[in-house]
C-alpha cells in the first residue's frame, strides 16, 4: 500500500469519570479509544464495525478533531493533524469532513437547505465567490439525487433518506478528499439504505474519495469497504481486505460477529453454526488485563491474562490481535 | 418495490407533497431566500400580527404624541366633578380628584410603555446573553453565572425593588425620569434570572444536536455557531417568556407606584391610575375599567404579536 492519505497510529482517547459537586476529583478513565492504528489508501474505503460502546463514533470525533486526542498521532498526507491550530485546522476542514448518524438532528431546523449546504462556503469563503454559491449549492443538490428547485425548503419538508443527502452535500460542498461517515445508514430504512450507500460508491468514483465508513450491520460494511478493521473495546482486534475478514476471519471476536449475520437462505438454516457469547461487553473504565476479549472468548488460557496480544499477521494474509488465531469459516 | 440501484441514480427523489404557502407565490422564481425572509412573507399575511402590531403601533403613538388624541391637561382636577361616570364631555368620566380619565389613560400610556418594554428589553439580553453563554460553555462559568443567578432569584421581588429604589432614590434627585429609569433597573436586575434560566436550557439543548458538530467540523467559529444556530433555536422559548413578562412588568410598575416608591403624581400611568382607584371600586367603577382595558388590550396585543413571531420563525408551523 502506497502512500495512506491518511494515517493513524497508536490513537489513544480516555475520557476522564469526575465525581464531586463544585471540586470534581478524577476516579477514573473510560477508554474510548485506547491504541488505534491504520492507514487509509487514496479512494479507499475502509470499514469500522463493532458493537455499541467500542468507540467507533469516539474515533471518528477524534480523527474530526471534535474531541481533543489523549495520546497518538494521525497523519494527512504527511501532515500531522492533532496539532492544528487556527487557520491550518480551517484549511484542514476543507480536506476532511464528516457525514453524521442522525439525519434528523444534524440539519438545523431553522435554516432551508440552501443555507445549510451553503454554509461551506460562508465559513471558507475562499472556496466560492458569493454570485457563485448558489449555483454550486444546486450542483451539489443534483449530484446527492435532490431536486435543485427544493433550495428553499426546510429540513422537516424532506423524508429521511433525502436528509441524509442533504448532509452528504453539506460533507461534499469543500470537495474533501476523506470523508469520514459516521453510521450514515443506521438511522435510515433498509432499502433507503441502499440508495444512500450506493449514493455514496458512485460519489466515490466520481471524486475520487476515500471514506472511513463507520457502522455497526457488517453487511452494510461489506457491500462498500475495501478493508474492514474490527473494533472491540477501544482496539482494532482485526483487520483485513474484505475478502480476507469476510471468508477467512481468523480473531473468535469477528467469528462471533460474522456468525450472528442473518442469512438469507432458507437451505442454509440450522446448517451453519451459530457462536454465541456469554456475558456483555466488560466496562471501559476497567478493562480486562491482557487480551480485553478473553472474558467473553471460548479459547481464554492463562496468557491471554497476563499478556496482551499484538495486533500482527500470525495465521492467513492479514493482521488479527489473538494468541490462538485460526481461520475458520463461519459464513456458509 | 423499486430496485435501490436504480432509485439511487434516478436524480430527483421528489418532495412535491410538501409545499409551503410562499413556495405558491414564489416573488421571483429562482430567489434565495432564508429563515428571515421567509418569516417576514408570513407574518404579512397573518391576521393576528396585523391586529396586534395595529394595536401597538396605536399605544406607542398615544405614548409618543399624546397631544394627537385629547387636548385635555390630564392633571386640571376639578373636585366638582368628582367620579363622575361617562359623559359627553368626559368619555371616560372622571376621578376621584375629578381629572379627566380619558386624558389621563392617553398620558399614562407613556409611562407604562417605557417601563414595559424597556425592562422587557434588559431583562431578555441580561438574563438571553448570560444564560447563552452559560449554556454554551459550561463547566465553572456555568456553575458561576448560575449561582449568582440563584441569589437574585432568591430576592423577593417587592422587598428587592423596595430596597434598590429608596436607597438610590435618597442619594439622587427625583425627577420622573429617574425615578422611571429606577424602577426600569430594579425590575430588569430582579427578573433577568428566569430569562437566563429559559435560555440556558435552551442552550444546552440546542448545542448537543448534531447541526451544532457538523458546524464545528465545517470550521464554524463560536459567534457563527451562537448567532447561526443557536440563537434561531432558543428564540422561541425566549419570545413566549418576553411577551408575558412585558405584561407583569408593566403590572409591578403599578406595585411600586401602589407602595409609594415607584412613580407618583405628577407622572401619569396605567398602574398609578388602577392603584389610584382601588378604594372606589364599588361606587365608581369606571376609573378602574378604562386604565386597565387598555393595560389588557396592550399586553394581549404584545402577547399575540409574540406567539404570530414565534410561529412565523418556526418553518413547521408554516
Amino acid at each position: 500500500m502506497s502512500d495512506p492519505i491518511l494515517e493513524v497510529r497508536d490513537l489513544v482517547k480516555h475520557f476522564p469519570v469526575r465525581m464531586g459537586v463544585v471540586f470534581k476529583r478524577t476516579v477514573g478513565h473510560v477508554r474510548a479509544v485506547d491504541g488505534v492504528s491504520f492507514d487509509l489508501a487514496r479512494a479507499e474505503t475502509l470499514g469500522v464495525v463493532g458493537e455499541s460502546g467500542c468507540g467507533k463514533s469516539t474515533l471518528a470525533q477524534v480523527l474530526m478533531r471534535l474531541e481533543p486526542a489523549t495520546a497518538g498521532a494521525v497523519r494527512f498526507e504527511g501532515q500531522e493533524v492533532l496539532d492544528l491550530k487556527g487557520a491550518a485546522l480551517r484549511k484542514l476542514r476543507r480536506d476532511i469532513q464528516i457525514v453524521l448518524q442522525d439525519p434528523y438532528t444534524s440539519l438545523n431546523p431553522r435554516m432551508t437547505v440552501g443555507d445549510i449546504v451553503g454554509e461551506p462556503f460562508e465559513i471558507h469563503a475562499e472556496v466560492a465567490p458569493k454570485g457563485d454559491r448558489r449555483k454550486r449549492v444546486q450542483d451539489l443538490l443534483d449530484v446527492v439525487g435532490l431536486n435543485p428547485e427544493h433550495i428553499n425548503r426546510y429540513p422537516h419538508q424532506f423524508s429521511g433518506g433525502q436528509r441524509q443527502r442533504i448532509g452528504i452535500a453539506r460533507a461534499l460542498a469543500l470537495r474533501p478528499k476523506v470523508i469520514i461517515c459516521d453510521e450514515p445508514v443506521s438511522a435510515l430504512d433498509v432499502s433507503i439504505q441502499a440508495q444512500v450507500m450506493n449514493l455514496l460508491g458512485e460519489l466515490q468514483q466520481e471524486f475520487g474519495l476515500s471514506y472511513v465508513f463507520i457502522a455497526h450491520d457488517l453487511s452494510v460494511v461489506r457491500h462498500l469497504s475495501d478493508r474492514v478493521a474490527v473494533m472491540y473495546l477501544g482496539k482494532i482486534v482485526e483487520i483485513g481486505t474484505e475478502a480476507e475478514l469476510y471468508e477467512h476471519p481468523t480473531h473468535p471476536y469477528t467469528q462471533a460477529l460474522l456468525s450472528a449475520v442473518p442469512v438469507p437462505d432458507p437451505d442454509l438454516r440450522g446448517q451453519r453454526q451459530i457462536i454465541r457469547l456469554e456475558g456483555d461487553v466488560p466496562s471501559p473504565v476497567d478493562p480486562p488485563s491482557g487480551c480485553r476479549f478473553r472474558t467473553r472468548c471460548w479459547k481464554a488460557q492463562e496468557v491471554c491474562a497476563t499478556e496482551e496480544p499484538e495486533l500482527i499477521t500470525r495465521v492467513g494474509g492479514h493482521p488479527s490481535a489473538c494468541h490462538f488465531a485460526e481461520e475458520r469459516s463461519v459464513v456458509p | 418495490m423499486t430496485d435501490p440501484s436504480t432509485a439511487a441514480s434516478g436524480a430527483a427523489v421528489s418532495a412535491s407533497e410538501f409545499v409551503t404557502g410562499a413556495e405558491h407565490v414564489q416573488t421571483k422564481p429562482g430567489k434565495p431566500r432564508s429563515l428571515a425572509s421567509d418569516a417576514w412573507y408570513d407574518l404579512r399575511r397573518r391576521p393576528r400580527f396585523i391586529i396586534s402590531a395595529a394595536l401597538i403601533l396605536l399605544v406607542l403613538l398615544m405614548a409618543a404624541w399624546p397631544s394627537l388624541f385629547t387636548s385635555v391637561d390630564p392633571n386640571y382636577a376639578d373636585l366638582d366633578r368628582s367620579r363622575l361616570g361617562p359623559s359627553a364631555q368626559a368619555w371616560f368620566g372622571y376621578d376621584n380628584q375629578g381629572a379627566d380619565i380619558f386624558a389621563r389613560t392617553i398620558y399614562g400610556a407613556r409611562a407604562s410603555i417605557v417601563v414595559g418594554i424597556s425592562a422587557t428589553v434588559f431583562t431578555v439580553l441580561l438574563g438571553g446573553t448570560l444564560g447563552l453563554l452559560a449554556g454554551y460553555h459550561g463547566g465553572w462559568v456555568d456553575a458561576v453565572m448560575s449561582r449568582v443567578a440563584d441569589i437574585f432569584f432568591g430576592l423577593p421581588f417587592v422587598l428587592g425593588a423596595i430596597v434598590i429604589l429608596s436607597s438610590f432614590r435618597a442619594t439622587g434627585g427625583s425627577s420622573a425620569t429617574e425615578i422611571t429609569l429606577l424602577v426600569i433597573l430594579s425590575i430588569s436586575v430582579l427578573s433577568w434570572p428566569a430569562c437566563m434560566r429559559i435560555t440556558r436550557a435552551a442552550a444546552i439543548t440546542a448545542k448537543q444536536q448534531d447541526y451544532v458538530k457538523a458546524a464545528r467540523a465545517l470550521g464554524a467559529s463560536t459567534s457563527r455557531i451562537i448567532l447561526r444556530h443557536l440563537l434561531p433555536n432558543i428564540l422561541a422559548p425566549v419570545l413566549v417568556y418576553a411577551t408575558i413578562a412585558l405584561g407583569g412588568f408593566i403590572g409591578a410598575e403599578a406595585t411600586l407606584s401602589f407602595l409609594g416608591i415607584g412613580l407618583h403624581a405628577p407622572v401619569v400611568s396605567w398602574g398609578v391610575m388602577i392603584a389610584d382607584s382601588r378604594d372606589f371600586l364599588r361606587i365608581a367603577p369606571h376609573t378602574l375599567l378604562f386604565p386597565a382595558a387598555f393595560l389588557t388590550a396592550t399586553v394581549l396585543a404584545f402577547v399575540m404579536l409574540g406567539d404570530a413571531v414565534r410561529e412565523a420563525l418556526d418553518p413547521k408551523t408554516r
